[in-house]
């Protein structure tokens, strides 16, 4: 236990504000998971995996000498077609079934991304550099990366094009129908199998912007995707499904704890204290439906 | 019906005995010596360990062109059976014994990494089948009374505890303070215990003493402490990505700091990937091409690099280079022992005691190489941009003066 973080007031902003860089880079992709989710109730395990496919996209940009933060803007487009390609070949399968099905279907998705990664990219970590510098605050106490900040206004802009196009498209209005009941959006002549496949393309897409920013800011690897499946995971749970604000929130949330955890506890339990609080919150909420279970009674 | 089925599964219990209890013989066909290795050329291994066949490969080529090893006045010329471990220590283990029982090998080749290693070395222990290994450095490994490990290279606690000294050399004999991140594994852990030996023995004080997990892709945490703290020294070994993320967030948080030691520089191609920014950075390395050792295989460490370019189309990693070395190392003892049985073979290996273009090699009783130190390069940069590794430290084998201290990102 170490509780520096709140005895030098610059340490604790800098961690706040880290934090919150990070956690709205979560939250883009826990959107992504939120969208499917309550549209196809399907739990996506390759998440994680389809993030990284999304940063080996911009870091190939970056190899042939493309700057990667185009990769922003490619990225999606190649994602999106992996997304819909995905879903015509396993998930249309197993979409009106069992959660339990989705999740093993997923999961298999998931391993055999993870090992075709590996079989194409190679097993070594890499990254792509965007050369943005740095900007320094508070007499060069707090620094924050521009490629931090670059990341968390990418993917700001991304969820709010996201909600106004679904707001206000054909297309949008026919997910948000399937999303709220999918039998009498079909009744009222939705195709509804045209609006899973965009609907997991779409999410796709946002796990190739969220991939394009994470290889910027951080590293990428074959094996890195499951903390980002379990992140958003546990995002989901937090804010329920559909509820942007709340998942941007508790997106925020995470990344912030995350940062105090890391400091407090030290780094090696960064992400076990991610996990733990997931069990916890489940844990919570199995027993608040319980109570209300037994109320009802 | 049942007759059927007696005859049925009498058939298929002789086929499981057969395809089990194959006569070992000793793998020495015709005029050559067959070495198996299992070696991990998909999974999270795959490129270390195509950097260890590749080194495997070109010493075995080079020796059997140049007359190859002679036993009892007889010419023999090696090979290797290879298979995937896929990176998992399990499935290591069990080659190991398919290796030894089924394809009857008498000697192995290590594998990629302590891990692997690790699962590989009871197997070997109990068949009593000697490992010349290339690329397993953890300490635990040499603590656990093998007979039949030989390691030509040095020891992961030896790693960076150079650096310490180096730092306390250039802080005038006085003692410094040091900051440490180190990846939970073995490997590290090991090279962290190494550190903790230096710092005590030196008198210096550590300040922080982070432990980075294994999906770890961010240290800004362990950064800031280090900005607040001001360490004399900053240690971090985690890897690959562990060396990554460590130059890009302190060239990006501008963490300014006298000396900043590391591992695995080499294979995460530091310069390549990040540049100026990862300049002045010091890293320890098993090997370097320009050190001057020498042997009449391979000539010099120089002209290693320059075959091994030649055939392979890359620089080589210092894991090529000591995984080239082990074959050497066979070589010789095979000779010395003038005999192909396992026990004497063994025995000529712990008697080692030669130089290769690698280093020098003789295992102490442990099976560690203790003839051979590390070598620290520092990453230097030139105006238009193109970095070089060159060796600083021990002062011996020095090309270029070490830079210290690390001029301030504000001075850059």
């Amino acid at each position: 236990m170490d509780f520096m973080v709140f005895q030098y007031p610059m340490i604790t902003v800098q961690a706040c504000l880290d934090g919150l860089l990070l956690g709205i880079l979560f939250a883009l992709i826990a959107y992504g998971m939120a969208l499917q989710w309550g549209v196809m109730n399907i739990i996506n395990i390759a998440q994680g995996d389809l993030v990284i496919l999304g940063g080996y996209i911009a870091y190939f940009m970056y190899l042939y000498g493309i700057h990667p933060a185009w990769g922003v803007i490619v990225s999606p487009i190649i994602m999106y077609f992996v997304g819909v390609g995905i879903y015509k070949l396993v998930i249309n399968k197993v979409v009106d079934r069992d959660l339990f099905i989705s999740i093993l279907a997923t999961f298999g998705i998931s391993i055999l991304f993870m090992q075709l990664m590996n079989f194409a990219f190679g097993a070594d970590v890499v990254l792509a550099n965007s050369g943005y510098g740095t900007t320094m605050l508070f007499d060069n106490n707090v620094t924050l990366p521009n490629s931090k900040i670059f990341s968390a206004f990418v993917s700001i802009v991304f969820a709010i094009c996201l909600v106004i196009y679904m707001k206000k498209s054909k297309l949008g209005r026919a997910i948000r129908a399937t999303a709220q009941n999918a039998r009498a959006a079909k009744i009222l002549g939705v195709d509804t199998e045209k609006v899973y496949a965009a609907t997991f393309g779409i999410n796709a897409a946002l796990c190739g912007v969220a991939g394009a920013l994470i290889s910027i800011t951080f590293t990428i690897h074959p094996y890195m995707g499951l903390p980002y499946t379990i992140r958003s995971f546990m995002i989901v749970i937090v804010a329920g499904l559909g509820n942007l604000p709340g998942v941007a929130m508790s997106g925020m949330g995470l990344g912030v704890f995350e940062e105090f955890a890391d400091y407090i506890l030290g780094t090696e339990f960064r992400i076990g204290s991610v996990f733990l609080l997931l069990v916890l919150i489940l844990v919570y909420r199995r027993f608040k439906l319980s109570r209300k279970r037994e109320y009802l009674k | 019906m049942k007759l059927n089925k007696l005859i049925l599964s009498f058939i298929s219990a002789i086929a499981i005995l057969l395809s089990t209890s194959v006569v070992s013989f000793s793998k020495v066909v015709g005029d050559k010596i067959v070495l198996g290795a299992a070696i991990s050329l998909t999974g999270k291994y795959s490129s270390n360990g195509v950097h260890t066949q590749n080194g495997y490969n070109l010493a075995v080529e080079r020796i059997n062109k140049m007359g190859g090893v002679k036993v009892g006045g007889k010419t023999y010329k090696f090979d290797i059976i290879y298979y995937d471990d896929e990176s998992n220590p399990k499935r290591a283990a069990q080659l190991a014994e398919r290796l030894i029982s089924q394809d009857g090998v008498e000697f192995m080749l290590g594998p990629y990494s302590s891990g692997l290693t690790k699962a590989i070395a009871p197997v070997t222990e109990k068949y009593g089948v000697p490992m010349v290994e290339a690329n397993g450095a953890s300490r635990s490994l040499f603590t656990k009374g093998y007979k039949y490990l030989f390691a030509v290279l040095a020891p992961a606690n030896l790693y960076l505890d150079v650096a310490i000294d180096l730092a306390v050399e250039k802080n005038n004999g006085k003692p410094v303070t040091v900051a440490m991140a180190f990846e939970q594994d073995a490997f590290s852990q090991d090279v962290r215990l190494g550190v903790l030996d230096a710092i005590k023995r030196t008198g210096s004080k550590k300040v922080i003493d982070d432990k980075l997990p294994k999906e770890l892709n961010d240290m800004a945490a362990t950064l800031v402490k280090v900005k607040q703290m001001k360490p004399d020294v900053l240690v971090v070994s985690g890897h690959t990505k562990g060396a990554l993320t460590a130059i890009r967030q302190i060239a990006e948080m501008k963490v300014d700091v006298p000396m900043l030691a590391m591992t695995h520089c080499d294979a995460a191609k530091l310069s390549k990937q990040h540049g100026k920014n990862s300049q002045y950075a010091l890293c320890a390395s098993q090997w370097h091409k320009s050190l001057t050792y020498k042997d009449k295989f391979f000539g010099s460490g120089k002209k290693y690099a320059k075959d091994f370019e030649k055939k392979f189309k890359y620089d080589p990693p210092y894991q090529s280079a000591e995984s080239s070395a082990a074959l050497l190392v066979f070589k010789d003892a095979f000779e010395r022992a003038n005999s192909f049985d396992k026990k004497k073979v063994r025995d000529a290996l712990a008697a080692t005691n030669m130089q290769t273009f690698y280093g020098n090699i003789k295992f102490a009783p442990g099976g560690q190489n203790v003839d051979k130190p590390m070598v620290l390069f520092q990453v230097m940069c030139d105006g238009s941009g193109k970095c070089e590794n060159k060796v600083v430290a021990p002062t011996k084998w020095a090309s270029a003066k070490l830079i210290h201290p690390i001029p301030k990102w504000s001075e850059r």
